[in-house]
């Protein structure tokens, strides 16, 4: 496949997950927003590790050019993992002092 | 038009459709359960890029561990009915527009480009398969590998101490 499809669905996938973190007020959709555009860019990784091998496989038929960006895929989905855990304890502690994942009560810093 | 030219866009119209259902579902479980759909495409890409061993990662990791871990504070919070209060209407535009302006820039800015003509290998290449990618990791990458582990206990760690009741 041409590569610049894979850059346009990575694209519109990570526009998609930009429109929702601005249009939504749940802090757990949002989260999930930030989920899809870290896998628009985990997609498109995996493309480029692809292309990357194809260009150098004509010259060595054995070689593994292109592993880097699959084990970079790899450490993202590990360190998201991690962020999700995270990311959640702090929503659902949000919610015992304030009983709403609504991020708009969350403007002290305005005042 | 081949078997996987159809593969590819019909994984692309699924991916995008059901991204569009995520942020414009009002009931928070629905728009989980759509962002499992768009995870499982995701996955098809990579099996069609012949990158197995993400493929499998991504249905266990997200599709499995952190969407079922979505699904569980929704649910604890009670959240599943339509009462999120709504962003008045021209903030809303106001995102929509933005996000658009930030594709249209991104897609006028590399339709151009010099990588347009290259391919990406489809269906074949064995550098997505485990055996390639395990020894790959535990030689070169064996310092990160286990730096993650450190990351891990620390997030969780974290997580428990947030989520402890004073």
């Amino acid at each position: 496949m041409p590569i610049n499809y894979y850059i346009f669905l990575a694209l519109a996938l990570f526009c998609i997950g930009i429109v929702g973190v601005l249009t939504r007020r749940n802090a757990i959709i949002i989260f999930m927003c930030i989920e899809l555009m870290l896998n628009a860019v985990n997609l498109l990784l995996v493309a480029f590790s692809k292309m990357h091998y194809l260009k150098n496989v004509a010259a060595d038929s054995a070689t593994t050019a292109g592993t880097d960006a699959q084990l970079f895929v790899f450490f993202i989905m590990v360190v998201a993992a991690a962020e999700v855990s995270v990311g959640l304890a702090i929503i659902v502690m949000m919610y015992r002092n304030i009983h709403s994942v609504d991020v708009n009560f969350l403007n002290r810093l305005k005042h | 038009m081949n078997i996987t030219q159809i593969l590819f866009w019909f994984l692309s119209v699924v991916a995008i459709f059901s991204a569009l259902m995520v942020i414009t579902s009002k009931n928070p479980v629905y728009s989980v359960l759509w962002l499992i759909v768009t995870f499982f495409a995701i996955s098809g890409h990579y099996i069609l890029l012949n990158a197995q061993f993400l493929a499998i990662v991504n249905i266990i990791i997200y599709a499995g561990a952190i969407m079922v871990l979505f699904l569980f504070v929704i649910m604890l919070m009670n959240l599943n009915k339509e009462t999120e209060p709504q962003k008045n209407r021209w903030l809303k535009m106001a995102g929509a527009v933005a996000g658009g302006c930030l594709l249209l820039v991104l897609v006028a800015a590399l339709k151009d480009t010099d990588i347009k003509q290259q391919q990406a290998l489809v269906n074949e290449g064995s550098i997505g398969l485990i055996k390639n990618l395990g020894k790959e990791l535990f030689t070169t990458y064996v310092v990160p590998f286990e730096i993650c582990s450190i990351l891990f206990l620390s997030a969780m760690v974290g997580a428990v101490v947030i989520g402890k009741k004073e």
